[in-house]
């Protein structure tokens, strides 16, 4: 077999209102196919609605390895959530 | 099963106190149930244990569609037929998605393409046995996606991300399988007598065949023990061969059809069925290649890739002209 076509991503969007998520990957040789291919494997059950299909090459992804220093920081800021200041119950919902 | 003589590492299952400092932090990811992602560490008999595994799943998608592709221009009415050919269908995306799994973790789809067409892959031996009539349509999709949805709905928890998220999708569009293939069963057994003895025919001769879809015994099994601590397994093959024939010997039965094996008989006090096992020098012989159809099947993929090697170069010469035309 020749080489490998292109990877494309392939995010599809469920319904109305929904962002577009990502449900899996094919190789096609352009975005045409990628499109008609990605219509007939992954919404074949009424999955979508729309489709977006992105060059796997073009995505840029954090490394695993850089885990800690990118996810860390916002670990010790509890202060962010609103569950972290107490309301007295007198004041109401806010 | 879909895979079902996986070679691991061959060796014995480390304990923590042998494993590096970084064995040790992948086997406590894996315990505490923890996904592993395509770029994480991982052992390297990890990685060539899933390649080994989730490509052998991909190429029994693929083969396991031509035992049913050739009755769909054969199928009794259109509404069969638009379903078989739906069913078939599904197959070809579940390939995908197990050969785009297995490609997360730095294998190349043409090779693995490559090595099914040329011979050196394994797909699962239910596939070389041949389906004689529109009967064995019902008991296939009955049976054998049956048999799959067992494995496929346990493997849904395996410690690889990309796998276990394939096996959900795949899971969703299964019981769509065997559920037609029961209703095939249904209509024959309420047909003709002649009807009802196709469906006998077709439940004797899939049986066993269904039965070594799991696998050999787990005590024959031995590269289980890794893939089980991995987590690549979560299943033995013996668990899920008993969870089959428990399910499946009631079903036979509201068919009013004869259990092929006589000697099945259910145990009051566990509620499992005790079965004979099924000839296990055939089974080793089929996945061999010396089973009834495994030259037919590998004739017929290549036959079908050479077919299309045209349109595949088409596409690519005309989206090479798109590019240039652009630039």
């Amino acid at each position: 077999m020749t080489k490998d076509w292109p990877l494309w991503e392939v995010f599809i969007r469920g319904q109305y209102g929904l962002s577009h998520r990502h449900v899996g990957s094919l190789h096609a040789p352009d975005a045409e196919m990628a499109m008609l291919n990605a219509r007939d494997v992954y919404t074949r059950r009424n999955e979508g609605m729309s489709i977006w299909v992105v060059p796997s090459a073009d995505i840029s992804a954090s490394a695993p390895s850089r885990k800690g220093p990118m996810f860390d920081p916002s670990n010790d800021k509890t202060y962010r959530h609103p569950t972290f200041f107490d309301i007295p119950d007198e004041v109401g919902s806010m | 099963m879909y895979a079902q003589t996986v070679q691991s590492t061959g060796r014995k299952v480390k304990s923590l106190e042998e494993m590096s400092d970084q064995e040790r932090a992948f086997q406590a990811r894996i315990d505490a149930g923890e996904k592993i992602e395509p770029k994480d560490w991982m052992p390297d008999g990890y990685r060539k244990t899933l390649v080994r595994q989730i490509s052998q799943h991909a190429h029994s998608e693929v083969v396991g569609q031509l035992p049913e592709g050739n009755w769909i221009t054969r199928a009794p009415t259109l509404e069969r037929k638009a379903i078989l050919l739906a069913k078939v269908q599904d197959e070809a995306g579940h390939g995908l998605y197990l050969y785009s799994a297995a490609e997360t973790l730095g294998v190349s789809r043409a090779d693995l393409i490559d090595d099914l067409l040329a011979g050196r892959a394994k797909y699962s031996s239910i596939f070389n046995y041949p389906t004689l009539n529109w009967a064995d349509m019902g008991a296939v999709g009955w049976l054998v996606d049956g048999a799959a949805i067992i494995n496929q709905v346990a493997l849904q928890r395996t410690s690889y991300g990309p796998y276990s998220r394939a096996m959900v999708r795949i899971c969703k569009e299964e019981s769509f399988h065997a559920r037609q293939g029961f209703d095939i069963m249904m209509k024959m057994v309420a047909g003709t007598a002649a009807q009802k003895a196709m469906a006998q025919d077709a439940l004797n001769r899939l049986w066993w065949p269904a039965l070594m879809m799991f696998g050999p015994p787990d005590k024959d099994s031995v590269h289980s023990a890794q893939s089980m601590a991995w987590k690549i397994k979560v299943m033995t093959n013996d668990e899920g061969r008993q969870k089959f024939v428990d399910q499946t010997i009631p079903q036979i039965e509201y068919l009013g059809l004869d259990v092929p094996d006589k000697a099945a008989r259910k145990n009051p006090k566990t509620g499992h069925y005790s079965f004979v096992d099924p000839d296990w020098d055939e089974f080793f012989a089929v996945l061999k290649g010396y089973g009834p159809c495994n030259a037919d099947r590998m004739l017929a993929r290549n036959k079908a890739h050479d077919d299309g090697a045209w349109f595949r170069e088409g596409l690519l010469a005309y989206a090479e002209k798109q590019t240039i035309a652009a630039e």
